[in-house]
């Protein structure tokens, strides 16, 4: 019997290599992509078991079955690296923190990839290495996932699609209709950090004081808030559209208007500068670090102390009240004097000509 | 942030609030109009308005580029992305303002036109030397603000033999609409819009100076002070609008002493003038057709000149028939007065160009100032 040679195979050359039509075809090259470069950053058990989904032991809350939360995010961003982070660690955050704010203890991700014929292999591994820090930072394994490559021109890059599950403890119930008049809102730092960090790297603007996104996993906060007691009533992340976009939400779900202090919300004063020079309004600019909480307002003080003590809400903040109004306006005192509405956003924020 | 909060001071704000309403005489109205939508962002971005006493009334004038812009004119920009494939570059607030047949330049972009926001014409020639075998527009409008960067632009191209640049050019000039509003029935004959004075514009006139508004207020008698973008420089022009007025005064102040000189910006002034030159008349959305009201590209330079380079001509467009925005702009009616507003007319789906940048009238209202309609 003559003996079969194993074949070589050349490894991913992480260098100089591109993504091409071949590693999203279900033959070799695929397989050799996801174990030199997938199964390599984010392997854990559940990864590891090879087959077209991940068997998971269902998550126990007091000796019995607990409440899922699922979510899952697409991420495209542009450019792919900014400031701060990538768009890997972003697709990692962005998701971990959707289910977070809904009080649940983010357990598992799955991570969709859509690479486009070309792409840099060094780059594609720069972010999955980005992703798997990201993931093991938050205590949350990617644990599924797909690859499709597009042709050239017909993808930007690279497009990752996460979905989470966590799991929620009995009796909690946050949500956007819950906020009552006489509530009081909180934000948890700086607002504006993430778009702007983007943004000026879009338009080459460099700061002496660099602009950083602010992209973090926020479950350890959220814990500790949830922790405290405080009677939360809704969490959410301001991210596309920002703080305006997210308190129009809950104003309109919980048939409440909202009083905020322009004086009392955080914002860095290069953000602030920056937002200026680029005809921005920082409330309506994305974040991706940051959380709104709507609290009963006996508890608020309670809930900024534990806030205040976690690494990333150092900067939280009492920002408004949560009013009655049957119009649902979000208004603003604003710190020249005046009131004003913070209206949700029409289409783009597009920067004025004058 | 330096340079920038010591504008917008609520403590400073509170003192002008109290002197204005000290100056203010008993049974006396004072309306007085703020020119351009960067005043207008501003009084309705800081909630100027609550900080003045119920005799003085703000108007909204046609100071807003988007506002006052034609359809037939965002038909020639969409014409030539779509129709000539050409890349047209425009800046921001643009792309939202309503054209023919449901368009505008952002679903014109939907539909396949390569459209790009710039930030400055120094973009729009980057896009032109980085795509030699593309077209490239730049469409170009704005009052004498904007006018002298594209006269740079021009010239610039022609010094690089950039011979795939051109310039949609739309730039309108600010003394004409002034004389425009003053010369209206309703401000000069019927006296329906009552209007005391004038905030005269902050970043056209760090251009074109303080000198042109004195003819209006010579001729006109109406008092002028020019007067910053910041709500403190607004603030401050009002207290100085309503001191003129009681003491029957009509002259040219300058608040904006800061940027604004009175011959302005002679360098800029020379570089337009050597690139434009007068157009007989312009169609304004608003003011209808104002003669000597706008610029065209001097033949010298008609190789950069998109009109004539794509031989396209302007054709007039009526606006929808129940928007009020002629009437708005010209400070006859207030936004809230219009059927439209805030009902078909919103900023996600304007009908006329003053719901487009927030600098117009209608979108400034309904952005930061609709609460008030509501108590």
């Amino acid at each position: 019997m003559t003996k079969i040679k194993r074949g070589y195979s050349k490894p991913l050359d992480l260098k100089q290599g591109r993504v091409d039509m071949s590693h999203g075809s279900g033959g070799r090259s695929m397989v050799q992509l996801i174990a030199e470069l997938f199964a390599k950053y984010l392997g854990n058990e559940y990864l590891g078991q090879g087959n077209d989904g991940a068997v998971l032991p269902a998550p126990i809350f007091n000796g019995h079955p607990g409440r899922l939360v699922m979510s899952t995010d697409c991420h495209v961003v542009s450019p792919l690296f900014f400031p701060g982070g990538d768009i890997g660690s972003l697709s990692v955050h962005g998701t971990v923190n959707d289910v977070a704010v809904m009080g649940a203890t983010p357990l598992y991700l799955a991570a969709g990839f859509i690479l486009e014929e070309g792409f840099p292999l060094a780059d594609l591994a720069r972010i999955v290495e980005s992703m798997a820090r990201a993931a093991s930072e938050a205590g949350v394994p990617v644990v599924t996932g797909d690859t499709k490559v597009v042709e050239r021109g017909k993808g930007d890059g690279i497009f990752i699609t996460t979905t989470g599950v966590g799991v929620l403890p009995d009796g909690l119930e946050l949500g956007g209709s819950r906020a009552r008049a006489g509530d009081v809102v909180i934000v948890s730092g700086s607002l504006g950090d993430h778009g702007v960090a983007i943004m000026s790297k879009r338009e080459n603007l460099s700061f002496d004081a660099p602009i950083e996104s602010d992209s973090a996993s926020l479950n350890g906060l959220i814990s500790a808030m949830l922790a405290t007691g405080a009677d939360i009533r809704c969490l959410r992340d301001p991210t596309r559209g920002g703080l305006a976009a997210t308190l129009n939400e809950i104003a309109g779900q919980s048939s409440v208007g909202m009083m905020l202090h322009e004086k009392v919300i955080p914002v860095k004063p290069v953000v602030a500068a920056a937002c200026e020079f680029l005809g921005l309004d920082p409330l309506y600019v994305a974040n991706e670090g940051k959380l709104i909480a709507i609290c009963a307002a006996a508890d608020a003080e309670r809930l900024l102390a534990a806030m205040r003590a976690h690494p990333l809400g150092r900067e939280a903040s009492l920002i408004g009240e949560v009013v009655a109004d049957d119009h649902h306006f979000v208004q603003l005192t604003t710190s020249f004097g005046g009131k004003r509405i913070v209206d949700w956003l029409a289409g783009d924020q597009l920067p004025r000509i004058c | 942030m330096k340079y920038i909060d010591e504008f917008r001071d609520g403590e400073l704000a509170k003192n002008l609030a109290l002197s204005i309403a000290a100056e203010v005489q008993a049974g006396r109205n004072y309306s007085f109009m703020e020119f351009c939508g960067g005043h207008t962002h501003a009084i309705s971005r800081y909630g100027l308005s609550d900080l003045l006493p119920a005799s003085v009334r703000m108007v909204h004038g046609p100071g807003c580029p988007v506002c006052v812009l034609p359809i037939g004119r965002v038909d020639m920009a969409i014409d030539l992305a779509l129709e000539h494939g050409v890349i047209l570059c425009t800046y921001g607030d643009t792309l939202r303002i309503p054209a023919s047949e449901g368009l505008s330049l952002m679903k014109a972009k939907a539909r396949g036109g390569d459209i790009r926001m710039v930030y400055s014409t120094i973009d729009a020639l980057q896009i032109a030397r980085d795509n030699p075998d593309r077209e490239v527009v730049f469409f170009a409008i704005g009052f004498e603000t904007t006018t002298p960067p594209t006269a740079v632009a021009i010239q610039q191209a022609e010094a690089e033999q950039l011979s795939n640049f051109s310039v949609l050019c739309c730039h309108v000039l600010t003394p004409s609409a002034i004389s425009n509003i003053l010369e209206s029935p309703e401000v000069r004959q019927w006296g329906t819009v009552p209007l005391d004075g004038f905030i005269g514009p902050a970043h056209v006139s760090t251009v074109i100076g303080s000198r042109p508004y004195e003819f209006f207020a010579e001729e006109y008698r109406k008092p002028v002070v020019i007067a910053g973008f910041e709500p403190l420089d607004v603030m401050q022009a009002i207290l100085m609008l309503v001191r003129q007025v009681n003491q029957g005064r009509a002259e040219v102040e300058n608040e904006f002493s800061r940027a604004v000189s009175r011959d302005g910006n002679l360098k800029a002034q020379d570089r337009v003038a050597e690139v434009f030159e007068l157009r007989r008349e312009f169609e304004w959305r608003g003011l209808s057709v104002v003669p000597y009201s706008a610029l065209k590209i001097r033949k010298q330079y008609a190789a950069f000149d998109a009109e004539r380079r794509f031989e396209i001509d302007y054709r007039s467009v009526p606006d929808h028939k129940a928007c009020d925005c002629g009437a708005i702009l010209r400070g006859v009616k207030k936004p809230q007065d219009c059927k439209l507003f805030g009902t078909v007319c919103t900023p996600e789906n304007p009908i006329g160009s003053c719901m487009v940048s927030s600098e117009g009238a209608c979108a400034a209202h309904y952005s930061y100032g609709r609460y008030k309609d509501a108590a």
